[in-house]
């Protein structure tokens, strides 16, 4: 499987999502440059963690308005499988792409830490080869993480099975729900806020995260 | 300062000049400077960029060795790990703008410094700091924390770079003046290294990064004085950062260096561009000629005096071969940076700045570098050293004190309590290398495409500088190396911050001399040489000068990275062994400070011999698989390291029970910090095969326990519940955090 790893001006996991991708799960990676809207022919594209912009304006928000992003949503708009990992569900959530924003966590602080995650929906994409309440342990690393959505939007996520990750024993960021990661109605587009490309590997910690990029060759194969 | 402003003494003042150091100039000169001149002299030869009066004694430190492939004088040093890759790295002080502007003084501290890193060709993946905050009640200390971390956590994260560990220290010393001492490390392949050298005649000076502002001018002359009243009349001082920005610029640079037409880089920091060009031309022996009229600004009417003092951070200096700007122009477009040919390499050996077409600067590189002020100055130990190195400390005896309670108050306090708070502000995990998250004695991280790792470790026990400078400096050494042994590495070499108070003092001198004698001793028998460095002096207010700090980082190889070890208790029954030698000494320890409200007492002996065998055991039992956790006893001692093993932030935590034979009395036994001692655990099977590795390199070593439980039990005197202390340990610094 081919996946594009989409670089931003102040994205700072592309190498490390590259890496997952490609040295740790063995599959094919590229980069995709912001300003270049070419996809190169990828099956699954990652929006990495980072500072796209500097996060300046608002986390995502200029991100959003890149060469690249138009193809993106050309491509999920077609059923393409994108994942947006921190700094990339933000991007995903100014882009219309996934329901809800990101706000500042309530601590006012950045966090760095491993958290625990339950599993809420397994048929997803992303998440086959996890059982449905699973609790597992993935890093989160950021200012904003705290999701929020109106009632509507929150009770249709509940109802349709959009809600993919919570966060499990403390909710570290005052995410609404305590809502990690999200999909969109078609359940092509997946974003989230813990790390799986750090916690694949038994040197650093874990492989709990390897499953996101298992589940997503595991659905393309069938 | 307006080009025409006329030179008086009074201005010359104000640059900090003395009337000899201006006298020296004109000579040098042949004339008088003009004002930008004076300016550019201003900065060159001050305390934190000349080294004036530390140069003399930093001369006697060791900095060569077999492994040592830059040493100091360049942006960093670098050593070999094999494979064909090198550690570039290096330790800046950000003292003086930190206690001004916190967040911003801390933040730039560390883009400095990854800036000296990656202008030498490397990749940074590791960020470490020592940050030392004054009393944990002085008002000021709850806003200067916040602000320091907040700055680096800002910064480093933003970067995508991990900081990994480093140590906070509170103490009354700093109340006036804090530290921000800010390390990094890179790794660049041995023939991809760059310096900074301004080689090839004709050759372009380009200009790369943040446009040219007014902020920071001054900056260097404002860390070479002692602080008055009125510092925060300085903040304009400081520079504010812009961590996108550099991002930006660590990616282009290193693409920029593939193209392989840029012949010297190097990084705009203290004094801009001006020491960035005097020091590349210096070094090639070469001249430079500049055009201000091409320098990217942020404001019009910038004078050349306000450009060429401009410490704007996000800057780099190149020289490029000439015909080939453009391929290194093209990458730096494609990252939307600004960057400009300002100027051209000479061969007369001067340092030429035009302005609409007139000569505003025209200095001889090599007279003047030549004739820059040494200082020999006086240095004479204080009358009071005697006094605070005498203790006479009757033991309370086995039954009066409640070990329990004092063992309590020690792992609760600010200075030995969990960082967690402190270290989960800071992503310490990106880049995916980070196998050892902070916490542990030394950070370790992996380099992706090899067997191997690094460990990195940042220390420093400035009460021991305080009572004895020679020897806490030698311990300081001693100590960073003793973590990265007990986490699997081979110490390698060593980067400094030597923070001290105000030189022109004969006491302060004194130490200075002392500690680099004290340094000096330990990098050489240890086999550890320093490669990169810098001084910081002036660190008091009125007339309190800081304790002596010489902070250390040290950077060791992992051999094989499978075979490290952290310092927490694995499983229930493994066999608890100790390294080493209790001994009843409790000069300069934590629990005399704490408990005892004493600083007073000779820091422990250290002997060298034991502390290469104790290192050598460690070692070759962590590479041999049979060590299944280690742990440098230090502050605090044996107790509190057992205890510190015992607990792990958000992690699961262990008891052990252990049983120490000594002869010696209960509180230096429990709470001494004799140095060259590890806690070791091991599996039963394996507890005989590690007491034999041990005796084979002479080191003394002995079972003192076994893991399991949920109380931590010692002898009679500690029976304390392992919950509660981890409560206590990990909510040490809730208060001042609230505050």
């Amino acid at each position: 499987m081919r996946f594009g790893v989409v670089v931003f001006p102040g994205s700072n996991c592309d190498r490390d999502c590259y890496n997952w991708v490609d040295k740790v799960a063995g599959n094919e990676a590229v980069y995709l440059w912001h300003k270049d809207p070419d996809l190169k022919g990828v099956d699954c594209i990652i929006i990495p963690g980072g500072f796209s912009y500097g996060d300046y304006l608002r986390c995502g928000a200029i991100a959003k308005q890149s060469p690249i992003m138009k193809s993106v949503t050309g491509f999920a708009q077609k059923g393409g499988l994108v994942i947006g990992i921190c700094n990339g569900f933000q991007v995903l959530t100014e882009a219309g792409l996934l329901p809800g924003v990101l706000l500042r966590n309530t601590g006012l602080m950045f966090i760095c830490r491993t958290v625990e995650l339950k599993i809420e929906n397994n048929k997803t994409a992303f998440t086959n080869k996890y059982k449905k309440g699973e609790v597992v342990k993935m890093p989160i690393a950021h200012n904003d993480g705290n999701y929020f959505c109106d009632e509507v939007t929150l009770k249709r996520l509940k109802a349709k099975g959009q809600i993919v990750f919570t966060y499990h024993g403390g909710n570290p960021n005052g995410a609404m729900a305590g809502i990690a990661g999200v999909v969109n109605e078609k359940g092509n587009v997946l974003g989230m806020m813990p790390h799986p490309e750090r916690i694949s590997e038994g040197l650093l910690g874990g492989v709990d995260g390897l499953r996101v990029l298992e589940s997503i060759c595991n659905r393309t194969q069938r | 300062m307006q080009q025409d402003t006329k030179v008086t003494p009074e201005i010359v003042k104000q640059h900090g000049l003395s009337d000899e150091e201006y006298g020296r100039l004109k000579k040098a000169l042949g004339r008088e400077p003009n004002i930008t001149e004076l300016g550019i002299f201003s900065v060159m030869w001050s305390e934190h960029c000349s080294y004036k009066s530390s140069k003399v004694h930093l001369k006697k430190l060791p900095t060569t060795g077999p492994s040592v492939v830059q040493g100091p004088g360049e942006n960093a040093g670098i050593v070999d790990i094999g494979d064909g890759l090198c550690v570039a790295f290096k330790m800046e002080s950000h003292n003086h703008p930190s206690f001004i502007e916190p967040f911003q003084g801390a933040a730039t501290g560390v883009g400095g410094i990854m800036r000296d890193v990656f202008t030498m060709g490397a990749r940074p993946i590791a960020n470490l700091n020592s940050i030392r905050f004054g009393a944990v009640d002085h008002p000021k200390t709850p806003y200067l924390l916040k602000g320091v971390v907040a700055g680096i956590a800002h910064y480093g994260n933003c970067m995508g770079v991990p900081t990994v560990g480093g140590e906070v220290v509170f103490d009354e010393s700093y109340n006036g003046n804090i530290l921000v001492n800010a390390f990094t490390a890179g790794i660049v392949s041995k023939e991809d290294i760059f310096r900074g050298f301004a080689s090839g005649i004709g050759n372009s000076v380009i200009y790369i990064g943040s446009k040219t502002g007014r902020d920071g001018i001054h900056g260097a002359t404002m860390a070479s004085d002692v602080f008055g009243s009125g510092n925060e009349e300085r903040r304009p001082t400081v520079q504010v950062g812009d961590p996108f920005t550099e991002k930006l610029l660590l990616e282009a640079c290193l693409e920029a260096m593939k193209t392989g037409a840029i012949v010297g880089i190097q990084d705009m920091g203290a004094a801009g561009l001006t020491s960035s060009s005097f020091e590349m031309a210096s070094r090639a022996g070469t001249g430079i000629e500049m055009n201000m009229d091409k320098i990217p600004l942020r404001e019009e009417g910038m004078t050349p005096y306000e450009i060429m003092l401009s410490e704007s951070q996000e800057r780099m200096l190149a020289v490029v071969e000439k015909g080939r700007e453009e391929e290194v122009l093209s990458v730096l477009r494609k990252w939307d940076l600004d960057a400009e040919v300002v100027g051209v390499v000479t061969n007369d050996g001067v340092m030429r700045v035009r302005k609409a077409g007139k000569v505003v600067v025209e200095l001889p590189i090599a007279p003047l570098v030549h004739a820059a002020p040494v200082y020999e100055r006086p240095a004479k130990r204080p009358a009071w050293q005697d006094q605070v190195q005498a203790l006479d400390f009757a033991y309370p005896g086995d039954s009066r004190p409640c070990w329990n309670d004092i063992l309590k108050k020690l792992v609760s306090s600010p200075n030995l309590c969990s960082k967690k708070w402190v270290y989960t502000q800071y992503d310490h995990m990106v880049g995916t290398d980070t196998v050892v998250l902070p916490g542990s004695d030394a950070a370790v991280l992996r380099i992706k495409g090899t067997k191997k790792g690094v460990a990195l470790s940042v220390d420093c026990n400035a009460r021991w500088c305080y009572l004895d400078p020679y020897w806490g400096a030698a311990h300081a050494i001693a100590e960073c190396a003793r973590n990265i042994a007990a986490s699997g590495g081979r110490a390698l070499a060593v980067t400094d911050c030597l923070n001290f108070g105000n030189p022109e003092r004969p006491e302060i001198m004194w130490q200075f001399e002392q500690a680099c004698l004290g340094m000096s001793l330990a990098c050489k028998t240890l086999g550890t040489p320093i490669v990169s460095g810098n001084v910081s002096f002036y660190n008091e207010t009125g007339k309190d000068a800081i304790y002596p700090t010489p902070a250390i980082a040290m950077v060791g190889v992992v051999e094989d990275i499978e075979r490290h070890a952290t310092q927490f208790f694995k499983d229930e029954g493994d066999i608890v062994i100790l390294l080493g030698e209790n001994t009843d000494e409790l000069g300069g320890s934590e629990y005399l400070k704490q408990i005892h409200g004493k600083v007073k007492g000779a820091p422990p002996t250290l002997n060298f011999d034991r502390e290469i065998n104790l290192q050598k055991t460690v070692l070759s039992a962590i590479g041999r698989g049979v060590v299944k956790s280690a742990h440098d006893i230090s502050t605090g001692g044996i107790a509190v390291a057992v205890a510190e093993c015992c607990m792990k932030d958000g992690g699961d935590c262990i008891g052990a029970t252990i049983q120490l034979e000594d002869r010696i009395r209960g509180d230096a036994m429990l709470f001494g910090e004799a140095a060259g001692r590890i806690v070791v655990t091991c599996d039963p099977k394996n507890a005989e095969l590690l007491l034999t590795i041990a005796k084979s390199f002479s080191c003394p070593a002995g079972v003192i326990g076994k893991v399991g439980g949920k109380m931590l039990l010692i002898n009679d005197l500690i029976c304390v519940s392992i919950d509660e202390l981890y409560k206590l340990w990990s909510g040490g610094l809730n208060k001042l955090c609230a505050e």
